[in-house]
């Protein structure tokens, strides 16, 4: 018996640690607003504005997407960012500005993407490797493939590709309204159906959810498939934003690092069965909100990099003061 | 009478070096609770682990409607029938009540998504067959629930999956009087729905409330098989081989209890209130009162873990205030934990290490245990040797130990600390009938020697065979105050009744 439990209150109505992605997502909102207005650049007040805010994270919300599904199981992927690149690079190379072949390069990058996520699941379930530890080493292992074939931008995409990243559709760019149906779909997947169920039983217990009957070494392989094909999409949208493929462009964007922040500041707690997708969506664009503050304010880029690392750290700190309760 | 549901017969069970049960044979038949008993180490567990699918007997069968039965995991006991509610529970406490009851087999819509309103519906009835859960929303976190309503949900599920056996292993280990209360109705629930019950416990009082046979094991033996309730006199002898004689140590003489080692005049903080409190040296003070009444709050206070935040507290005729526990150990004041394996121990860790964590954290960082005492292991062995501990060697992990040898160990700790005052919470909470009567000598013994004891127990026989004086709590206050002789009516009356608050 802990004093938690000898005094805890039963609590029905509102919880804190549901809300308080939203909370900060508002909090990093006003602080934009007021830098702009302080700074008198309203003209980063706009549509316009905060429509192109959002869509510099889109690759990062798309990574961040599968990495929640990950960490939900209580499992981790640090192979992201590698497998970003190599997806990019291979879409790239297959394509090879020839329009004929975006089909079969897309189907590689997301063929390149489900083989890696079951490999990192069965190293993690069958050998019992730490994920941290096999998708890291899975992470090496693309990275060291990849840099031995390839030093530059390779291969080239033809502009039918590039709508993917430069089309728009109404007032909004294409990716964006695929980021927003993706966000949509996976929220779809843990909310109704059994195999999100199952993730959460997984990740909140495990034990628990074997004797419930659930496959849990199945469900925790089939996260790490999806989240593995979430990098590679990633990698398709970088390849079609950059006009080409570079072995650089995972690791430069850190997307490991910064998706599992993205993750744990929308509220997913690393220890696993708790969090969701709308967390993540808050998380990245509490990140881009915050790019955009130092933007506008002229912050220099090393210190920019110092206040990040403060942002996060505050931001899980300010949850677990709140919620009592171990967040990550 | 109806045929078993459930027959053991002949169960074998070795583990290198150790035989757990031999020739062991055990029913159960549906609507009839049976009792199994025994001390720490009896069998009991290696016998449920074997009807559940975890272990499998080297000898003998087990049989469910006359049927022989081979369960190679537990999810296919479960399959079966059997549900086994265990002390930690499988509940997700992220999840809402339905999303726990139907885990792993979740109702679907034709377009195979989880059928929310139907799940929500057919929650609501399973809970509605138990009186304690009828108030229970399907839609509420499990961790917002308290433990006994926990236990409900769990119970529910087994009933849910369609359970005809569940087994119960000490389900009240973490209760208090009323919620246990609540749990017994509960198990009266299941009886007349025709399940077949096996209750572990230690309690002579639940025996004689529920069971309706009483099976002792002793030693990976049926030391006696009761086919209708016995004397808890009987049920002892058969546990331990003899009668237990002193179970409770004797209480305090006047000439032995001394002056006041603690005092506390007018102190609260943000869930105590009015705390007044006095602790002689060579008494034993026991906290009664139901979960949430702040007995451990007051304990986390007095131990600087959650302060006060106004009143005088006088420690050994020194004003103190404790800020931390470290500033409270310091002091002069030891706490035993509650849960032990999450609060007391380093399971990982030897026996030794264990004993030596409290004095080694007041040791300077570069020393040796020739020149500082704080770090010095023989003075540690000869304190582990005079607690009597059943251990292999000192070296060994001691989550290998039985719950009253690792509870030992912890006093051995303090007593390496020479404190003032002891604070126990529920000393013999999972430990066994000979294990409780050394640690109640014990906290005897230490109290002669001079020390101040506070003991929080939600065991009121416990209350009242061991303390010199108790304490009644009641939403963070001190409401009641009893000697020695108090009954056992007298205490649940105090601690249950509403008093009048005053503004």
């Amino acid at each position: 018996m802990s004093i938690a439990s000898d005094t805890r209150p039963t609590r029905k109505g509102f919880r804190f640690d549901r809300w308080a992605p939203l909370l900060l997502l508002g909090g990093a909102f006003s602080i934009y607003v007021a830098v702009a207005i302080a700074t008198g650049q309203t003209q980063y007040l706009t549509f316009d504005n905060l429509i192109a805010i959002l869509g510099r994270s889109i690759a990062l919300g798309i990574t961040a997407i599968g990495q929640t599904f990950v960490i939900l199981v209580a499992s981790i992927d640090l192979s992201v960012a590698s497998l970003i690149s190599a997806t990019a690079v291979l879409a790239s190379v297959v394509m090879d500005g020839s329009p004929a072949m975006i089909l079969p390069a897309v189907l590689a990058a997301i063929a390149l993407g489900g083989i890696v996520g079951l490999a990192n699941g069965l190293v993690i379930i069958g050998l019992k490797v730490n994920p941290l530890i096999a998708t890291l080493g899975m992470s090496l292992i693309i990275q060291g493939c990849l840099s031995a074939f390839v030093s530059n931008f390779a291969g080239e995409v033809p502009s039918a590709f590039q709508v993917f990243a430069y089309g728009e559709v109404g007032p909004f760019p294409f990716a964006l309204l695929f980021l927003a149906a993706l966000a949509v779909l996976a929220w779809g997947v843990l909310r109704f159906t059994k195999f999100g169920s199952d993730m959460y039983a997984v990740g909140g217990n495990e034990e628990a959810a074997r004797f419930a009957g659930i496959k849990t070494g199945r469900i925790v392989i089939l996260s790490h498939i999806i989240c593995s094909v979430c990098a590679s999409i990633a990698g398709l949208y970088l390849a079609s934003r950059l006009r080409s493929g570079a072995p650089w462009i995972g690791s430069d964007g850190v997307y490991d690092l910064e998706s599992i922040a993205v993750v744990v500041i929308g509220g997913t707690i690393l220890a696993g069965g708790r969090g969701g997708i709308w967390g993540t969506m808050a998380g990245m664009l509490i990140f881009s909100l915050i790019d955009s503050v130092f933007n506008i304010a002229g912050v220099d880029s090393y210190a920019k990099q110092v206040l990040r690392g403060v942002i996060i750290v505050a931001a899980v700190a300010f949850y677990a003061i709140n919620s009592k309760r171990i967040v990550a | 009478m109806t045929a078993p549901m459930i027959a053991m017969n002949g169960i074998t069970k070795s583990f290198p070096g150790v035989r757990a049960l031999s020739d062991v044979s055990f029913d159960v038949r549906a609507g009839e609770v049976q009792a199994l008993v025994g001390e720490n180490g009896a069998g009991k567990s290696t016998l449920i682990k074997i009807l559940s699918g975890v272990y499998h007997a080297d000898a003998g069968e087990v049989h469910m409607n006359g049927e022989a039965v081979h369960f190679a995991h537990p999810v296919e006991s479960l399959r079966a029938g059997i549900a086994v509610i265990y002390q930690e529970f499988s509940l997700l406490p992220e999840r809402s009540v339905a999303q726990n009851l139907f885990l792993g087999r979740e109702p679907r819509t034709r377009l195979g998504l989880i059928d929310t309103s139907r799940m929500r519906a057919e929650a609501r009835e399973v809970l509605s067959l138990f009186a304690a859960a009828g108030h229970i929303d399907p839609d509420s976190l499990v961790g917002s629930l308290n433990v006994a309503t926990q236990q409900v949900v769990e119970i529910a599920k087994a009933v849910s999956t369609g359970a005809r056996v569940v087994v119960m292993d000490e389900p009240t280990a973490a209760l208090n009087e009323t919620e246990c209360e609540e749990l017994f109705a509960t198990v009266d629930t299941l009886r007349n729905r025709g399940v077949a019950i096996i209750y572990i416990t230690h309690r002579m009082r639940e025996i004689a409330r529920l069971a309706d046979r009483v099976t002792v094991l002793k030693d990976g033996e049926v030391a006696a098989s009761f086919d209708t309730l016995p004397s808890p006199d009987a049920i002892v002898r058969a546990m331990v081989g003899r009668d237990i004689e002193d179970f409770f140590a004797p209480k305090a003489k006047p000439d032995e209890i001394g002056d006041p080692v603690l005092t506390v005049r007018g102190a609260g903080n943000d869930v105590l209130r009015d705390i007044d409190l006095d602790i002689r040296a060579g008494e034993i003070v026991a906290l009664a009162g139901i979960q949430g009444a702040g007995r451990v709050a007051l304990a986390m206070a007095l131990f600087g873990e959650a302060p006060f935040a106004t009143g005088d507290v006088t420690l050994a005729g020194e004003a103190v205030s404790f800020r931390s526990a470290r500033a409270a150990i310091a002091g002069g004041i030891g706490l035993l934990p509650g849960d032990r394996k999450s609060e007391g121990l380093v399971l990982m860790q030897s026996v030794r290490d264990n004993g030596m964590l409290t004095s080694r954290a007041f040791a300077p960082l570069w020393t040796s245990d020739q020149r500082n005492d704080n770090a010095d292991t023989t003075r540690m062995d000869a304190l582990l040797d005079q607690m009597e501990i059943r251990a292999a060697s000192y070296e060994q992990d001691i989550r290998a130990l039985s719950g009253g040898n690792q509870q030992k160990a912890i006093v051995a700790r303090w007593l390496s600390m020479r404190p003032k005052l002891l604070i126990f919470i529920e000393p013999t909470r999972g430990i066994d009938v000979n294990s409780k009567a050394g640690i109640y000598h014990l906290m005897r013994d230490l109290a002669r020697e001079g020390a101040g004891i506070l003991m929080i127990s939600s065991d009121l026989p416990e209350v009242i065979g061991v303390a010199d004086r108790v304490l009644v709590m009641q939403s963070g206050r001190i409401v009641a105050e009893f000697p020695h002789d108090a009954s056992e009516q007298d205490i649940m009356h105090a601690a249950t009744a509403e008093t009048e608050v005053a503004a």
